[in-house]
């Protein structure tokens, strides 16, 4: 009983959070940007660009210069959270990829990176004024989400074991379209029914600066406003102007 | 400087530019300016006033925008409420205000697009904060949406880039787009759809103030420099801002560019059709009214036939000038493809002087030790010169060419991190002087800093905008009125013209420069 219904939640989550992020993506792919508003200084060409986007996205650069509290807490997050979730390829895969497995103790450590990072996000958002006032009920909720992940992961790590082997032939399976047979064990129940709200959640979300990032004009643009001309489709059907100047009213 | 011996109508400097004040809940919300009245906005194709069904109308114009500019739709969207940025606006440094932050601001906004546009909005309004579009709402819009002057300093702090300018730009046009209008930018473009400039100077007046100029000029250095109008097939057609014409300091840069293209031996004119480079359209973030103000500048260069177009010192009309002009009034095919197309004058000026056509006298300049301000506009809107972060350095190299004494003001507030000067994104006016002086604090304590450790009694800039701010604030900080000077106001005193005489000084303390 259990097993089906994850299974089913494991595959309307995994639908929900493709179909929606999908068609966000799509959206934003194909507003047109009508004017070039890269912000300055900005590459004047688009491997430029991509170097500013690759230093964005794995130094979070702009947050460095900006804030280190935000940046130390949120980097410590995200990484945190990117390698424990390359570890938990561990679960999906029947022969472990031999980078998984270099990666798999420092994974387990990461946890504790991402909950610090969490946990320190969180505390800004409640103690610093300014971001308290910026703070909706929803912020706190993702924060409490992924404090929930996190935490249930942890300990399910490092206090209580679940039946791993078990958990990972039902994954195997599911991957294979065949459900299993899903241990029930509480905290296994809370740490993936979790992660199945985080993924429906996901393209009705603020996580939507994930793609968002990489669609951002002030950004991406390359510099080269005086060079390219750029007129969006919309902007091409506006009624043309008069051509020439009309005859002197010099008083 | 003057002493600071007025102190009571002096406000409190900061102990550091970007220091960082408690929040004050509404300290800032009766600070609004005057409303545009009918004729303003219907010139520029708005309603007259507040439309009936303007809720639906507004509502609309939202869904309308995220599909016609992917930064709103994107910005609307991104938000993490991460908090970076909201120290970073200097009209929330300037009044405690909270819905000055720069978050705080667009949420006004964001608020309600969710309300109307998400899923989560529609069903759990409370859970995300999304609010319905009230009376209240839009007046709070207006409010706050003039009290940004879109300078993107905020933008420089987001770790996704969001522009608070898009999102502010958005609001102003939504509120056009139901009748709530400005009524300093609105008067201002229809002002410019008459007559050409902002100020509403017709060809007569302004030919005679250039007159005038030129009697100035003549009297000053004995040589008959020209300023020239409407002449038809001269190589470069100035655009600049009519501040130019008739404001301190805009009318000594303005004398600058005459001595410049005067020892460059490039013919030149002034367009009385395009006689203005300040470009409002962007203020209000109409696409339609900016690309309306930019297509004259088009026309005037066809009609007299000239080969290329420079701007003059502006900020947001640089910003126009280089990011948008192309795209809103090109393909300037019809130019001389080997200059950029438009050229900045300092562009123009650092060219003449690293090419050694112009005879300078830096010792001219010795009286003012310097600083420069970063325009907003010019330093993350734009760019000048071949190199990235060229809008930085080309104003700093003519600047150092023409002076002996230059410093930096702190670089948390210089270049890309400059402060607004508290008067740009048309905020210009006087029914919002209280905020322009609180906005101005974080670059006044910037400066006074420099002061005391420099002893810097000047500050050049590049933008008409921030030199009418600075000339009206500058002495409730305790500065004369005169330590805003142009960057070619500077380059006027030190360049020396062929066949003029240098009264007293000895012909050899006029160096060429190298």
């Amino acid at each position: 009983m259990i097993s089906t219904v994850y299974a089913v939640l494991f595959y309307l989550a995994t639908f929900l959070m493709v179909a929606g992020v999908g068609m966000k993506v799509w959206k934003y792919a194909n507003t047109p940007v009508p004017l070039n508003i890269v912000v300055s200084p900005a590459p004047r060409t688009k491997r430029g660009v991509v170097f500013r986007m690759f230093r964005e996205v794995i130094f979070f650069e702009s947050l460095f210069k900006s804030n280190k509290w935000i940046w130390l807490f949120g980097y410590l997050f995200h990484w945190g959270m990117l390698i424990v979730l390359l570890r938990h390829f561990r679960y999906f895969t029947l022969n472990t990829w031999w980078w998984v497995e270099i990666i798999s103790p420092i994974g387990k450590l990461m946890a504790f990176a991402m909950l610090a990072g969490l946990l320190g996000l969180w505390a800004r958002r409640i103690f610093q004024e300014r971001i308290r006032y910026i703070s909706n009920p929803s912020d706190h909720l993702m924060l409490a989400l992924l404090v929930g992940i996190a935490g249930s992961g942890t300990l399910m790590s490092y206090v209580t074991h679940t039946d791993i082997i078990n958990v990972k032939a039902y994954m195997l399976g599911l991957l294979r379209f065949q459900i299993g047979e899903m241990p029930s064990d509480p905290i296994l129940m809370l740490h993936l029914g979790l992660v199945v709200i985080l993924m429906i959640i996901f393209p009705i979300s603020k996580l939507l600066h994930v793609p968002g990032v990489f669609f951002s004009p002030s950004r991406t643009m390359v510099d080269n406003a005086r060079e390219k001309r750029r007129v969006s489709k919309w902007a091409r059907n506006l009624p043309p102007l008069p051509e020439g100047i009309p005859a002197k009213e010099e008083a | 400087m003057a002493p600071l011996d007025d102190k009571k109508d002096v406000p409190m400097f900061s102990d550091y530019p970007s220091e960082i004040p408690k929040i004050q809940c509404g300290a800032s919300l009766d600070t609004d300016t005057y409303k545009a009245y009918p004729e303003h906005n219907e010139a520029l194709g708005f309603p007259g006033e507040l439309i009936d069904n303007w809720q639906e109308v507004a509502i609309a114009k939202i869904g309308e925008l995220a599909k016609k500019n992917r930064a709103f739709q994107v910005y609307l969207d991104a938000c993490v409420k991460c908090g970076a940025c909201t120290d970073k606006c200097h009209y929330f440094l300037g009044t405690s205000d909270p819905k000055n932050m720069p978050v705080a601001r667009q949420d006004l906004l964001r608020s309600v697009y969710r309300r109307y546009y998400t899923f989560a909005g529609k069903y759990f309004p409370w859970l995300v904060g999304a609010r319905d579009l009230t009376k209240e709402v839009l007046d709070e819009w207006y409010t706050y949406y003039h009290q940004c002057s879109q300078c993107r300093r905020c933008s420089v702090a987001c770790p996704y880039g969001i522009d608070t300018a898009e999102i502010s730009m958005a609001a102003r046009e939504i509120l056009d787009t139901v009748g709530v209008g400005q009524k300093y930018c609105n008067e201002i473009i229809a002002k410019l759809k008459k007559t050409g400039n902002n100020l509403g100077l017709n060809p007569k007046a302004l030919r005679a103030t250039l007159e005038d100029l030129e009697e100035d000029l003549e009297d000053e250095t004995g040589i008959p420099v020209k300023i020239p109008l409407d002449v038809k097939g001269a190589d470069v057609l100035l655009i600049t801002p009519s501040a130019d014409f008739f404001a301190e300091p805009h009318i000594d840069g303005l004398l600058g560019y005459a001595k410049v293209f005067h020892s460059a031996g490039v013919s030149w004119t002034i367009s009385s059709y395009a006689s203005e480079a300040a470009n409002f359209g962007m203020f209000i973030g109409s696409y339609e009214n900016m690309r309306e103000v930019s297509w004259r500048i088009r026309q005037a260069a066809k009609d007299l036939g000239v080969k290329r177009i420079i701007f003059g010192e502006c900020g947001h009309a640089w910003r126009v000038g280089y990011s948008f002009l192309n795209t809103l009034a090109g393909p300037f095919d019809f130019l001389d493809q080997n200059y950029p197309i438009p050229q900045h004058i300092l562009e123009f000026t650092l060219d003449e002087i690293e090419s050694g056509n112009l005879k300078i006298d830096k010792s001219k300049n010795d009286e003012h030790i310097m600083t420069y301000h970063d325009s907003c506009n010019v330093a993350r809107g734009s760019a000048m010169g071949p190199k990235e972060g060229g809008q930085f350095d080309v104003p700093r190299a003519v600047i150092k060419a023409v002076c002996n004494n230059f410093h930096e003001m702190e670089r948390d507030s210089i270049r890309e991190n400059t402060f607004c000067c508290g008067g740009g994104g048309g905020l210009l006016t006087d029914d919002l002087m209280d905020l322009r002086i609180k906005g101005a604090k974080p670059r006044m304590t910037a400066l006074q800093q420099v002061t005391e450790d420099h002893g810097v009694n000047k500050m050049a800039a590049i933008c008409a905008i921030c030199k009418t701010q600075f000339a009206k604030v500058m002495p409730k900080y305790g500065y004369d009125m005169d330590s805003i000077m142009s960057v070619h106001q500077l380059v006027a005193n030190a360049v020396i013209l062929d066949g003029q005489e240098t009264d007293e000084a000895d012909p050899a303390a006029a160096e060429e420069t190298p």
